[in-house]
């Protein structure tokens, strides 16, 4: 009995120090920033541009870091104009799209490691901008994730019903009047938007995990593209504050263990709707 | 008789649509009347998807014009193949889908889950609005998206073939369901390429291998000079139960490569 208080208090110690409460803060809203679009992310099949995305911000990072450019900026500048070049190697249609973010995401993020190889100073930026440094969180990083945030929530909720029908017929969307270039701009101006100010909290190698996993798992827990948005979000965050707080009481990196709770959660919901989806198909005897 | 002019619905006037320097559609002339129906027939590559986009105004012809009647309202539905039957939306989402937002908060209202509910009643489909679109048989999936399409009150369905991908019963759900909808005053055009199994049925078709071959009545259009134009190879055309018949006449080279025999 008496171990198991000590036990229960001991849970509670790390958040006597400001670096873990803002760390913790930070990542709650990251991860439920990055499940709210990762909806979007992967009903599109977008899994992969996010992925890219997040790698060529890096070279943008990197390249403000060694030029001593304000950091936003910079990647901001570097993810529209490697945004603009998939555009237009896909467009040139011998090559896919996917294929066109292959080459210009690893070489953009290639560039920024050679570049911070070469000129950097400090080994610690590459690390933070690869693993994320959650723990090292500024109060600008809370004030941006928290915009970003506020920000998506509300073009989402606004939006709500054209975001649905362009996400999922696209072609009658544009039919009946919705401009669905204009919500596939607004989703990558987001997801942009979101990878430049999760990236120096979870890292640029882990973000794509964030957008995918609470999704996913959210995807085989619903029917419903409506509660699929409340329900990524609530994973993602979740993950996030579980994932902080094991990782602060195994020694382990925050950004790592962040993911590895949200991959736990996938196989649970993976195995456990396995087992209803198989029984729910058994009552249509029928199909 | 001289048509009004309000009921004119859509007019093409020498329309041609191109994707790079190959025109798809070449100088398409024809006029959709109020409480029409129509399809557009012809084989694989033939433009009839090209022209239905222009209608529907997602491709811009690069010659002619498209009138339209003003405010006409267009009820889209696409070929259930096109459709992500995984997607997580129920019958209800899609039907409300079409319905513009006036408010800030995306919640369906009462009303709109009353008049989809109406809608869902009118097609068959009563009850299933909280089903997800992959638990529902294909007739159903088809009948759901019409209804979509019904539900912010078009002047004219515009159905890409609806009945490409399903089976014989789907078809004939969809074949009935179609026809009782024009029955009550809905003017309808389709594309197809299904002679016998929708094309023969309807009231009138737009025969069309980049331009336009014939237009007319089953009975006009299905004979064999003008299927020949159509295919670029002989047909026969026979008559069953008063209905025209279109059979392929050419050699066929497969008969008996299985071990069977000739008929």
């Amino acid at each position: 009995m008496h171990s198991s208080i000590v036990y229960a208090l001991s849970l509670g110690e790390p958040y006597g120090f400001q670096f873990f409460r803002n760390g913790t803060l930070v990542a709650l809203i990251a991860g439920g920033l990055c499940g709210l679009l990762g909806v979007f992310v992967v009903l599109r099949g977008m899994s992969y541009i996010g992925h890219g995305l997040s790698h060529a911000v890096f070279g943008g990072a990197a390249a403000s870091a060694v030029m001593n450019f304000n950091y936003f900026i910079g990647a901001g500048i570097w993810g529209v104009v490697s945004g603009v070049l998939i555009g237009r190697i896909a467009r040139r249609r011998i090559i896919g799209a996917d294929a066109a973010i292959g080459v210009v995401t690893t070489a953009s993020f290639a560039l920024g490691l050679a570049l911070l190889n070469r000129y950097g100073q400090a080994k610690r930026s590459i690390e933070a901008v690869l693993f994320g440094s959650v723990l090292g969180v500024k109060n600008s990083d809370i004030i941006a994730v928290l915009v970003v945030a506020v920000l998506a929530t509300v073009v989402i909720v606004l939006g709500y019903r054209k975001f649905l029908f362009s996400t999922f017929d696209p072609e009658v969307a544009e039919v009946s009047g919705v401009k669905v270039s204009l919500m596939e701009a607004a989703l990558m101006v987001m997801l942009s938007l979101t990878i430049l100010v999760t990236m120096r909290v979870i890292g640029t190698l882990l973000i794509s995990a964030l957008l995918v996993i609470p999704a996913a798992t959210a995807r085989m827990l619903t029917n419903r593209f409506s509660r699929m948005l409340w329900i990524s979000p609530l994973i993602g965050a979740a993950s996030a504050f579980l994932g902080m707080n094991v990782a602060y009481h195994t020694n382990t990196s925050a950004s790592a263990m962040i993911i590895l709770v949200g991959a736990s959660a996938f196989t649970c919901v993976y195995f456990g709707s396995g087992v209803r989806g198989r029984r729910r198909m058994a009552s249509f005897g029928h199909l | 008789m001289k048509v009004a002019e309000k009921d004119v619905l859509v007019h093409c006037h020498h329309v041609t649509c191109a994707y790079g320097d190959v025109a798809v559609v070449n100088d398409v002339n024809f006029t959709l009347h109020r409480g029409e129906f129509a399809g557009i027939v012809g084989p694989s590559g033939s433009g009839k998807t090209t022209l239905l986009k222009a209608v529907l105004g997602s491709i811009k012809p690069v010659h002619g014009s498209i009138d339209m009647l003003k405010g006409l309202r267009l009820g889209y539905v696409p070929q259930v193949e096109s459709v992500d039957w995984n997607f997580p939306v129920t019958v209800l989402e899609v039907i409300v889908m079409t319905r513009g937002e006036k408010k800030w908060w995306p919640r369906i209202t009462a009303a709109e889950r009353a008049a989809a509910e109406d809608v869902l009643e009118q097609l068959g489909l009563g009850g299933l609005s909280g089903r997800h679109i992959r638990e529902l048989s294909g007739g159903q999936q088809q009948r759901v998206f019409v209804a979509r399409a019904l539900f912010h009150s078009p002047d004219i369905l515009v159905l890409d073939e609806p009945t490409s991908g399903v089976d014989v019963r789907t078809r004939h759900e969809v074949l009935h369901l179609l026809a009782d909808l024009h029955d009550a005053g809905m003017s309808v055009l389709l594309t197809t390429h299904d002679l016998n199994g929708l094309a023969a049925h309807l009231p009138r078709l737009i025969c069309l291998n980049k331009e336009i071959v014939a237009d007319g009545s089953p009975r006009e259009v299905l004979v064999p000079d003008v299927l020949e134009k159509l295919y670029g190879a002989p047909m026969h055309v026979l008559e069953h139960g008063g209905m025209p018949v279109v059979l392929d006449h050419s050699e066929n080279p497969m008969v008996g490569r299985f071990g069977g025999k000739a008929v």
